[in-house]
């Protein structure tokens, strides 16, 4: 272990630079968001992945934002395990209609203020589940959505600049 | 004993291409039940269609697959959960979704409805329901000091959702119950009718971390019914893209196990190779997951030459990076304290419950679909596949671990001896019902596929998850554990929600 983490401090960081900002997701946010958000949170922002039915392709590349190379937590933004600590909900998939309890209360459950980003192509309309008996459709059916990140899945750069445009608006 | 195949009787269906498929009478599929329940044969699957209810099982031999049908006319069928409790919840899935009764089923509780569809047997004549569902009845524990553990269906961690109902006495687990079905999207229901182009798409986003296997799977399936040849090179790049969908997942896993036991050096490790592996995908086949790079009749995207070398760069990589950190897991004392002789599973459940992938081959079952069966190009590879006894979570990390390096061989195998030619046959539909099956070794294990193909469109599409039959067996191998190894134990199976669910 002494050898691989005296690797690691030798090595150049493979974090890579941030991504740059994304106009029409920043021109998205602006309608929503308030300067008193931004005073009262600065630039930290606490983040909660609720998945609403997604086939987990999402959550793969939600979690790649975590490893070396996207390092989310430089942003100040960091994954939080429960609703109660978050300012943000980051939901994927179709909603199914055996999660929209879920998702609703999971929503109740987060104090104001907050906001939620809807993440993946199913998460914005459906996607290919659309029409399904089983599932509600796009998150802003259930709960208000202030950002989409479209992609099946998004890569980590487009949910990362998705993310930072939600804080520079803050 | 004669093959299985021989000892029953029934109408051979015609239009079933490769594997047969049998129409039994009810003594036939009594007779099958017993044969399940003595360990004769494995079940791969059971599914309900109109007015019928099909099983798949895979004979002693393991060589070959075999599918019997059961018509119930009035909308009952004998149990097979009655007597091989593996089936419990795959009939408690078609009693939900089709309304056809198992007679004799020990647990007729819903299984994936939660009764909030609005309607009921989705995928039979559906009928409107108004009137709230019945509050879900957990089994019982009884004891003096019990204490129960509601968890999910929404997690702490960024994982799918389900709810698993611990009871607990002091820290120690006496029972987990798992309910399951809070992913369920319809997706049989979806498929039904649909065109190849939405259905193999469909077959893709059942499991995203397994989306290779997924439409591998459909396409064996769609191929076998219309009796479709595939051209070299396709069959070769398609392993090649599921060897590196395996390896990108083993990578992700073995980190993420040594994470829940707060090991993070080797979180971040795996994570670093993880990223480079799904980078190469992405620059290979367009896609890091590869999602719809397998496509029926063969692949959407050529490899180039500078692919190629691509691969070849990031396999140099991992053999000099990933042996120091099997070195540093095997060496590690705090860490082999979480995982060894914790959430061990017996040798008789795996094998009673044909536990596919790393779940079955850490507790002695030794089967891999790239084997037997078999299928194309695995045939004319060198492979091992690695088999431990003990079941507990430092074996499944073992055996993820040895099949990393398996993987290594076959890419490198198949990138050097990758044949020249086409990568897609144009498909040619078959007038009329043709049916077909696939079975492919995802990374979790075993993915079954089953359509029943009308002129150009899917009538019937089954998919069956691996999960199913590991899903259970994490109630078995948590029993006894303390409370804070649940973690452990549960990414240590890495069951597939969404697979499952379906």
């Amino acid at each position: 272990m002494r050898r691989i983490l005296f690797e690691s401090l030798l090595a150049r960081p493979l974090t890579e630079a941030a991504p740059a900002k994304d106009d029409a997701v920043a021109a998205e946010l602006a309608g929503h968001l308030d300067r008193i958000a931004r005073r009262r949170l600065g630039r930290s922002l606490s983040i909660r992945e609720v998945d609403a039915g997604s086939c987990n392709g999402c959550e793969l590349e939600i979690h790649a934002l975590n490893n070396a190379f996207y390092d989310l937590e430089r942003f100040g933004l960091r994954f939080v395990a429960s609703p109660r600590h978050a300012d943000v909900l980051l939901v994927t998939g179709p909603v199914t209609k055996n999660m929209r309890e879920a998702l609703r209360r999971t929503y109740d459950a987060t104090p104001d203020p907050k906001w939620v980003v809807a993440v993946g192509d199913c998460a914005v309309d459906g996607g290919i589940f659309a029409g399904s008996y089983a599932v509600v459709g796009a998150v802003e059916r259930v709960v208000p959505v202030d950002l989409h990140i479209r992609g099946c899945p998004p890569r980590p750069t487009q949910l990362l600049t998705g993310l930072l445009a939600l804080l520079e608006a803050m | 004993m004669p093959p299985l195949i021989e000892q029953i009787a029934g109408h051979r269906v015609e239009e079933h291409q490769g594997a047969p498929r049998v129409i039994l009478d009810e003594a036939g599929w009594r007779f099958m039940c017993g044969a399940l329940a003595a360990g004769q044969c494995t079940l791969l699957g059971l599914w309900g269609d109109t007015g019928t209810v099909h099983m798949a099982v895979l004979d002693q031999s393991e060589a070959v697959v075999l599918v019997v049908s059961l018509p119930c006319p009035d909308g009952r069928f004998p149990s097979v959960g009655a007597c091989h409790p593996p089936a419990v919840r795959l009939e408690r899935a078609i009693r939900s979704l089709f309304g056809l009764e198992p007679v004799g089923l020990p647990d007729p509780r819903p299984w994936l409805d939660l009764g909030f569809w609005g309607i009921m047997h989705p995928l039979a004549a559906a009928t409107a329901t108004t009137a709230p569902s019945a509050a879900y009845a957990f089994l019982p524990a009884e004891g003096e000091g019990l204490h129960q553990i509601p968890v999910g269906p929404v997690h702490a961690g960024i994982i799918e959702p389900g709810h698993f109902r611990f009871t607990a006495n002091g820290e120690t687990v006496v029972r987990l119950e798992e309910r399951l079905g809070y992913v369920h999207k319809g997706i049989e229901a979806l498929m039904a009718g649909a065109t190849l182009d939405k259905a193999f798409r469909l077959a893709g986003r059942t499991s995203g971390d397994s989306t290779v296997a997924y439409a591998l799977a459909f396409a064996h399936a769609v191929e076998q019914a219309w009796n479709a040849q595939v051209p070299a090179r396709a069959i070769h790049l398609r392993a090649l893209m599921a060897e590196l969908e395996r390896v990108a997942n083993h990578f992700g896993d073995i980190g993420a196990i040594c994470n829940d036991a707060s090991f993070s050096v080797m979180h971040a490790q795996c994570g670093i190779l993880r990223e480079h592996t799904l980078r190469t995908a992405d620059a290979c086949f367009g896609h890091r997951l590869m999602m719809d790079a397998v496509v029926p009749g063969g692949v959407a995207l050529d490899l180039s030459a500078a692919g190629g070398k691509s691969i070849l760069a990031l396999l140099a990589q991992i053999k000099r990076t990933f042996p120091k950190l099997i070195e540093l897991y095997d060496n590690t004392a705090s860490l082999q304290d979480r995982t060894a002789a914790t959430g061990t599973l017996g040798a008789a459940l795996a094998r009673q419950f044909g536990a596919g992938g790393y779940v079955g081959r850490a507790s002695g079952r030794a089967f891999d679909a790239r084997r037997k069966p078999g299928y194309a190009p695995y045939d004319a590879l060198e492979f091992d596949v690695p088999v431990l006894q003990e079941g507990d979570v430092n074996s499944r990390v073992w055996v993820r671990i040895r099949e990393v390096e398996q993987s290594l061989r076959l890419i490198e195998q198949i990138v050097q001896r990758l044949p020249a030619g086409a990568i897609l046959a144009k498909l040619d539909p078959a007038q009329g019902r043709r049916e077909g099956l696939g079975l492919v070794e995802g990374f979790r294990g075993d993915v079954f596929a089953w359509v029943c193909m009308e002129d150009d469109r899917v009538r019937r599409c089954h998919l069956r998850d691996p999960s199913w039959f590991q899903w259970p067996l994490l109630e078995a191998a948590i029993e006894g554990n303390i409370v804070a190894d649940f973690p452990l134990c549960n990414k240590s199976f890495n069951c597939s929600y969404s697979g499952h669910d379906l």
